[in-house]
């Protein structure tokens, strides 16, 4: 504990962006970090010197206009930028205090730091088999036990009651809402530490997003969650830390309720007012 | 009618008859099969024909059995020989090979498209046959060679369709995988080539179409013995085989025998198409 609370204070004294100086100091350690982080797609500069704290069992938001940077942020975290040609990276990532890019085994990083996409993306396979599929990986082949982490993980995904009478059916057949919550299940069967979730709730409708949220509120309990969302609404309702994100930087960050109500710069105060963006 | 009405007019029966073209010489090509070759199944008598283990026609014996069952060796041996390497070729070059390794291979494999089968039965007998002579006294010419050969014949087809199957499969299959720690190997093998199982079978359809409707490359180094091979040795006759060989100086009863060896052929192709593509549907499902 003591170590990881070193790691938040490393940060934050390091951090150049003084926006962060003042919020940063929560009691709750970080559990992942990233430090002066830079990425580059060849001649683009998609991000500049980032200095973000993710405290352990809370929720935080990125927020800010398309291209601004958040979801490429969010990619660095679990390194799947790493599959983008000319993708090159500067700084630190860090996860429990281990360098993610230098330290930490890139499947092993994947596993402790799970991702819900954008898009609902469940395997054209069974239910059961698509919840499965993580743990397998990992080397779990007793059928009694993955009968039980199958069932744990739809319980934690909050869609037992509704799968349970069809888990050899296709996931394909669900819906979209349905789809996206069994990826919040496979992503919760390997027990990740922390879960990404990127705009995860952009392609559903109003009562599947409402059903995610409640979610997400629930997993705060155990897991630390970093979520991408265009909706400052939700932002608002789910998180308990924001990021506010403009061409590659952070602007501003901290506590939701001060980023939303008292924002400190102009430029933030505007977006969360909706006057751009 | 005005001007715009008018040219969708034109457009419309254009396509239509074009379209028309391909049905009606299906058509044409079942109804000259059907015609010429029921006729003398039903002379021979439909057991005799289907059945009969002795094909000479000098004697008035028209068995094709033996060339249904070396049709359906050479093509099972094909599909055993040409349909992994295939598979696991295309999978290499969807999903590992870097571009510039793709890019020197692919253009190999459209060129072993482009090979005429008759300069494959020639390697076939120039090179095949002479190495298992060597290796076996007093066989040559065999099942053995023609699966052999078929097999790298179909390679092309079962590669093209593969490879396009897989580059199809969606890139967030493969993304999630990898999000949950599997390794490039496990998202590939466990995710994107099931994700692209009904490509995959089809890519099999076709190459079993290619390997049991191929005749020269077939004929150049299957033996032709109109008799059940006892080994993967012996020689082999299958029945495109047996129409091209005949055809030229058959006449009256024999000529039309040999028309109805192609209908067999045509339905046995039709069969195992239907079959697997429920197969595929069954599994796509």
């Amino acid at each position: 504990m003591a170590e990881m609370a070193s790691v938040a204070e490393r940060v934050t004294e390091e951090g150049k962006a003084p926006a962060m100086a003042a919020s940063t100091v929560d009691l709750a350690p970080a559990k992942m970090a990233v430090a002066h982080l830079g990425l580059r797609y060849g001649d683009f500069s998609a991000l500049r010197d980032v200095n973000l704290v993710f405290p352990e069992r809370q929720v935080t938001a990125l927020i800010g206009p398309s291209g601004c940077g958040k979801s490429t942020l969010l990619r660095c975290l679990n390194r799947m930028n790493d599959l983008v040609a000319g993708c090159r990276v500067t700084g630190s990532v860090l996860l429990d205090g281990q360098d993610a890019y230098r330290f930490v085994d890139v499947n092993d990083l994947r596993r402790r730091v799970g991702m819900v996409f954008q898009q609902p993306n469940p395997f054209p396979m069974s239910i059961y088999d698509n919840v499965a599929f993580g743990p397998r990986t990992h080397g779990v082949k007793r059928r009694a036990d993955l009968d039980e982490i199958v069932e744990r993980s739809l319980r934690d995904a909050a869609i037992w009651d509704e799968l349970k009478d069809r888990l050899r059916k296709n996931a394909l057949g669900l819906s979209g809402g349905q789809q996206q919550r069994l990826c919040i299940a496979r992503a919760l069967a390997v027990r990740p530490e922390v879960l990404l979730m990127d705009e995860s709730t952009s392609a559903l409708d109003p009562i599947s997003t409402a059903k995610i949220e409640e979610l997400v509120r629930q997993l705060r309990e155990r897991y630390t969650v970093v979520m991408v969302t265009h909706n400052m609404l939700q932002a608002l309702r789910v998180s308990d830390r924001t990021a506010f994100f403009l061409m590659g930087e952070v602007v501003e960050a901290g506590p939701t309720d001060d980023v939303f109500t008292h924002p400190r710069d102009g430029r933030t105060a505007d977006y969360v007012a909706g006057r751009f963006g | 009618m005005n001007s715009s009405a008018l040219r969708e007019g034109t457009a419309r029966v254009l396509f239509s008859a074009a379209a028309a073209v391909s049905v009606v010489a299906v058509v044409l090509i079942c109804l000259f099969l059907f015609v010429n070759g029921v006729p003398a199944m039903a002379e021979i008598g439909v057991p005799e024909f289907l059945l009969g283990a002795i094909w000479r026609p000098a004697n008035g014996l028209y068995g094709i059995f033996p060339m249904i069952v070396g049709s359906i060796y050479v093509t099972v041996g094909a599909v055993i020989v040409g349909v992994p390497a295939g598979l696991l070729c295309a999978i290499f070059l969807s999903r590992f090979a870097g571009a510039r390794m793709a890019m020197l291979l692919a253009p190999g494999v459209e060129l072993l498209a482009g090979i005429p089968s008759v300069v494959y039965g020639f390697f076939g007998l120039i090179i095949m046959v002479p190495i298992i002579r060597g290796l076996a006294p007093g066989h040559g010419p065999s099942l053995l060679v023609a699966a052999l050969l078929l097999g790298i014949m179909i390679l092309p087809t079962v590669i093209t369709v593969a490879r396009n199957a897989l580059d199809a499969v969606p890139r967030r299959y493969y993304e999630g995988a990898l999000a949950l720690g599997a390794d490039h190997e496990r998202a590939v093998f466990c995710v994107v080539v099931p994700a692209a199982a009904s490509g995959l079978l089809a890519a099999v359809v076709l190459a079993v179409g290619r390997a049991i409707g191929e005749t020269m490359a077939v004929i150049m180094v299957a033996g032709n013995q109109p008799v059940i091979p006892g080994s993967l040795l012996d020689g082999v006759r299958t029945l495109t085989a047996n129409i091209a060989l005949e055809m030229g100086y058959a006449a009256g009863l024999h000529r039309e025998a040999l028309v109805a060896t192609g209908v067999v052929l045509f339905v046995l192709i039709l069969l195992i198409t239907l079959f697997l593509n429920a197969a595929r549907k069954r599994g796509g499902r």
